[in-house]
């Protein structure tokens, strides 16, 4: 079906644009004013051109955050998008467990992200968490406080607890959007689970994949709260991730020249990786 | 489920018992902690403020996020897919770049410590997000029923109106759930964004920190109560969702 060729539509979007720009473009300028100027105050700055950006692009503390960041976020996704599929395939397809089991889904993605992160904090204590005691009597040494590996997998699992269920409910999205009569054709060809899986919930499941694995993607690089409330970013840096170094120099040191070009910087690695996502979707939607 | 379950008998529990040893279920059961919210009126304006510019940001989102969604399924126009484009840029905006600028911002429009800054700074994410999941139902809906219904004589207010809107209502209840979820949950801004008359819940919890170090018991049953409206929008839109999701992009 063609869409029409319609300018006027610019009227139906404009208060979107509108709405969007006060709270995009005006931020948005503003910081790549910071990121080019020194501030001493409000009538004394100085114009210091790109001499931010080398400097935050040589901070190693930066390099590290952007390190453990990247390998947090393919962590994430490894984890929560396999696990997602599996789980929905075992949600009930018809039936009042229907609504019981997404209400109950749903319920991790309503705390609110401070929440999470105290909720984990207790539930994770070696001394009288619920977590933290199970592991340590059936002989693991865990003490997330003490142990950046420890800590880091917490954060890690904190993750996957909290945002699991948004992958879940995607694909029961995507699985219930898939006709009947494609099941009743593989069961008249005699296909096994799997084959059924490969060939027919795959590749229907694609799309909503695809987004899953963007807004997975996206959450994950942006992710504050919860690490801050749980280990503040601690032992050492080992949970300290890019939001919160940026939080950190912003809020916490001042630096606003580094923290707006450091800022500038991160945004553009989001937007690149998003838009090799976005993408990759329209090229499936051309194809599929 | 467990981490919440936990969550819940923390909020029965006293100090000690939380603090002292590793119980699954409270020996001395209480209810003190939500005796304490319930009866100290320090706690009523967070649980207000947040209610009210969670509301405010639906309402928001919604009313400009229809006609856009609608234009962006709908026609070709100039623009149109890099604006799209432009828009889901803007979800992935991490929210402490924006933190500075916000403040200065909202402080020189004279909105600070307001609910509509609040509100106004979460459809920074959520009215693309609406966009773009409202454009997902709308782009199910057959044209046809468009053309039949301007042939039939109707404008387009209310057309889309008294046809069309029904029609997406499900579409329309995913995406008030998804915009109330991320401004309920964010902390970030609305922190940043207010100080005394329109502080949310999630910093009033903040407070509990106190000389002996943090009463967990109170923690927990703040942490159990800002769990339920969301639980409460959840049951009330079920079928929506269940219906709407298998619509849908989302």
């Amino acid at each position: 079906m063609e869409k029409r060729e319609y300018q006027w539509a610019w009227l139906m979007v404009l208060p979107v644009v509108l709405v969007v720009s006060f709270s995009a473009i005006l931020p948005l300028m503003t910081v790549v004013n910071y990121s080019l100027q020194d501030i001493f105050g409000p009538n004394s700055r100085f114009f210091v051109g790109t001499d931010w950006f080398t400097e935050v692009l040589r901070d190693p503390a930066l390099h590290g955050a952007l390190i453990r960041q990247l390998i947090f976020s393919s962590a994430v996704l490894l984890i929560q998008i396999p696990l997602g599929v599996g789980l929905a395939l075992c949600m009930p397809k018809k039936g009042p467990w229907v609504s019981v089991s997404l209400v109950l889904l749903a319920l991790p993605l309503l705390v609110p992200w401070n929440v999470v992160g105290t909720i984990w904090q207790v539930f994770s204590r070696p001394d009288v968490g619920f977590a933290g005691v199970i592991l340590n009597s059936i002989g693991f040494d865990y003490n997330y406080t003490g142990d950046s590996l420890d800590a880091w997998l917490t954060v890690l699992v904190m993750d996957v607890w909290h945002w699991t269920s948004l992958v879940i409910l995607l694909c029961y999205a995507g699985l219930q959007a898939i006709p009947d009569p494609f099941y009743q054709a593989a069961r008249i060809d005699g296909a096994s689970r799997w084959a059924v899986f490969r060939y027919i919930e795959l590749p229907k499941l694609k799309g909503v994949l695809l987004i899953a694995v963007l807004l997975r993607f996206i959450f994950s690089f942006r992710i504050y709260a919860e690490p801050f409330v749980l280990t503040g970013g601690g032992p050492g840096n080992s949970t300290t991730f890019l939001s919160q170094s940026l939080a950190t120099m912003a809020v916490g040191q001042f630096d606003l020249g580094p923290a707006a070009a450091f800022s500038l910087i991160y945004f553009l690695i989001i937007l690149l990786f998003s838009y090799v996502f976005y993408l990759t979707i329209l090229n499936m939607d051309r194809e599929g | 489920m467990l981490p919440i379950y936990w969550l819940l008998m923390m909020s029965l529990k006293t100090n000690q018992e939380i603090l002292s040893s590793f119980t699954l279920w409270p020996k001395d059961l209480t209810i003190a902690n939500y005796v304490k919210i319930f009866t100290d009126p320090t706690w009523y304006p967070g649980y207000i403020n947040s209610t009210l510019y969670v509301a405010m940001n639906v309402v928001i989102s919604l009313t400009v996020a229809l006609p856009a969604a609608y234009a962006f399924s709908r026609y070709n126009f100039l623009g149109d897919k890099h604006l799209f484009f432009w828009l889901l840029t803007n979800i992935m905006a991490p929210p402490a770049v924006f933190l500075l600028p916000f403040f200065e911002l909202y402080q020189s429009a004279g909105l600070y410590d307001t609910h509509i800054a609040v509100a106004l700074a979460h459809t920074l994410f959520t009215v693309p997000l609406a966009v773009w999941i409202l454009e997902g139902f709308m782009s199910g809906v057959p044209k046809e029923i468009d053309e039949t219904a301007y042939l039939d004589g109707y404008s387009w207010p209310r057309f889309f109106i008294t046809i069309f809107l029904p029609l997406i209502r499900s579409g329309v209840g995913v995406t008030a759930f998804f915009c109330f979820m991320f401004s309920w949950v964010e902390l970030l801004f609305a922190r940043t964004l207010t100080s005394t008359d329109a502080k949310p819940i999630v910093v009033t919890m903040t407070r509990t920190t106190s000389a002996s170090g943090l009463d967990w018991g109170l923690l927990a049953t703040a942490g159990v109560l800002t769990l339920v409206p969301g639980a409460l929008v959840i049951w009330f839109v079920r079928k929506h969702i269940a219906r709407g999701f298998a619509l849908g992009r989302v």
